[in-house]
């Protein structure tokens, strides 16, 4: 069944830029997708309608049933309870722990102490962090605050998992080893990826299904793809 | 449970952030402490002024004296008129004959002195005695009684009572303008200190939002926060209001000049006083939050 599926959508900023032009996909439940493209190509644009950063100015875009184009601001939340995201930044606030950062997600949401307990924990053995849940973020290297990030994002157990370039401040060996910690969450717990990038390597390597966007056209949607200008 | 859970992380963050911003949180705080005194001294003041004002109503008469010469029917179209005016609740006629058996009753003194005099050279008159409706127009219905033909003079507490009640109502009238400049400047602070707070966690608000906070969720830390401002603000106007007017009651053993002005009683009206100071502090404060949240709470 597809997760996702995008219907004729054109996203224009209001700066009179047309990122997205008619765009037409369908991601299916547990697919794990690159999405490639030069600078200004539209991966964040495509990610950001995604989790209703942005809207589409024309079309339909459904994620697990929710019409994203017609959600109220009220509802988002309803939607982003679905997701988890990443990015290049990582986003965790440096005030709180390992441990604090992880369960924060799981308080905004009013769930129970033990259970954020048990789910934070779980998380945190998901991406390899177990031995440094007292630390604060400061004290790691760029590689484990992603894995943070990665952890924060996936500990509601959400459908989808959203990257926006989670490599691009890293090395290509902390780079590999995001890698390796993202395909399995998608082998283990089953969740959809759709990951931007810009790494050649790392789509090389991984031989999952690519999204090739150019000036906002999809050129190509390959199911074991390379990356190409 | 959850609501719980949630209402206690909002509290808490809302402490938090009131002690991180001290000192504006403090400017807020004593800016609605003034407001709040102000409001209480006018509240305890409109309510002494309402209460004596409704006893003096209950027992304010006008008195109508007519001429001397006066006669049956003159009296009945006196009558006819005093009863056609519409501030005038009841009243009662009293002959000079009844006017004299009345004082000979009283005092032994005007017994012996009345009983001298003729009824042509009596200086008592036929009285009405007016019961009105209501206080403030009592000049006005006094003036038209004045008017009627055959009234020779009439006569009530004017002095007094006529300057006391235009004295009070202006006064309310300048704390009413007080107040709502307060309660402006207080609300323009509460937006400020709020707006610093909100500017502070903007990262905080993002990674919430990111991870599905509802935003009543988001919202609530920061109304909470105008509450807790504005119920510290409301401490010292509170105590400033129980025990000021204990002292005050006491020091004037509960009456004003003279018997006919009654304080109310400490107890409870200090009490319901208190409550309704506090209650508007923390409406206040929501107020401030409420519009700092709407404005600079993107969301
Ligand atoms: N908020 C915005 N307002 C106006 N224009 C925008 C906005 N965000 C992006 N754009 C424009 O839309 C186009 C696509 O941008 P987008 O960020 O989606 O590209 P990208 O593929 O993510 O690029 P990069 O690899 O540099 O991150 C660009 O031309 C960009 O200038
Ligand atoms: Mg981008």
């Amino acid at each position: 069944m597809d997760l996702i599926r995008i219907k004729n959508v054109d996203k224009r900023y209001k700066n009179g830029v047309t990122a997205i032009y008619d765009l037409n996909l369908a991601i299916e439940k547990g697919s794990f997708v690159f999405v490639i493209g030069s600078s200004g190509s539209g991966k964040s644009t495509l990610i950001k309608m995604l989790y209703r950063e942005e809207k589409p100015t024309k079309g339909q875009v459904i994620v697990g049933g929710l019409d994203v184009a017609k959600l109220k601001n009220k509802k988002v939340y309803k939607l982003r309870r679905k997701l988890g995201i990443v990015f290049q930044d990582y986003r965790l606030l440096p005030k709180l722990t390992v441990y604090e950062n992880v369960a924060f997600a799981l308080e905004c949401i009013g769930e129970k102490k033990d259970i954020i307990r048990t789910k934070v924990l779980k998380a945190l053995e998901d991406v390899g962090l177990k031995n440094k849940v007292h630390e604060y973020p400061g004290n790691l290297s760029g590689g484990e605050q992603q894995r943070v990030a990665i952890a924060r994002a996936i500990v509601n157990d959400p459908k989808l998992l959203l990257c926006d370039e989670p490599t691009g401040n890293l090395d290509p060996e902390k780079s590999m080893e995001i890698m390796k910690v993202l395909e399995s969450i998608n082998k283990s717990r089953g969740t959809t990826i759709i990951m931007a990038t810009h790494d050649k390597e790392i789509v090389n390597r991984m031989k999952k299904q690519v999204i090739t966007l150019k000036d906002g056209h999809l050129v190509k949607f390959k199911q074991k793809g390379t990356y190409v200008e | 449970m959850k609501l719980f859970r949630m209402l206690g992380r909002s509290i808490r963050d809302a402490i938090k952030s009131v002690i991180r911003n001290f000192s504006l949180s403090l400017a807020s705080i004593s800016c609605i402490t003034i407001t709040l005194i102000i409001v209480s001294v006018a509240l305890i003041a409109s309510f002494n002024v309402q209460n004596f004002t409704e006893a003096i109503e209950k027992d304010m008469t006008i008195v109508v004296f007519l001429e001397n010469e006066a006669n049956e029917d003159d009296v009945k179209k006196v009558e006819q008129e005093i009863k056609s005016i519409s501030n005038v609740e009841k009243y009662t006629y009293q002959t000079k004959q009844e006017v004299k058996e009345k004082m000979q009753e009283e005092s032994e003194v005007f017994n012996a002195v009345l009983d001298n005099w003729e009824d042509k050279d009596s200086p008592l008159k036929d009285t009405f005695q007016v019961k009105i409706k209501e206080i403030t127009a009592i000049k006005n219905t006094a003036e038209k009684i004045e008017k009627i033909d055959k009234v020779s003079i009439v006569r009530y507490g004017e002095g007094m009572v006529d300057k006391m009640v235009k004295a009070f109502s202006s006064i309310q009238k300048i704390t009413y303008g007080i107040v709502i400049a307060l309660v402006i400047v207080t609300v323009f602070l509460i937006i400020n200190t709020i707006k610093l707070t909100i500017s502070a966690r903007k990262r905080e608000i993002g990674i919430m939002r990111l991870v599905g906070a509802s935003n009543l969720t988001i919202k609530i830390p920061f109304i909470i926060e105008g509450m807790i401002l504005g119920l510290f603000g409301s401490i010292v106007p509170v105590l400033v209001t129980t025990y000021g007017y204990l002292a005050f009651y006491e020091h004037f053993d509960g009456y004003l000049y003279s018997k006919l002005i009654q304080l109310i009683k400490p107890e409870p009206f200090i009490y319901q006083t208190s409550l309704i100071i506090v209650g508007i502090g923390i409406l206040v404060g929501m107020i401030g939050s409420a519009s700092a949240v709407k404005k600079y709470l993107k969301i």
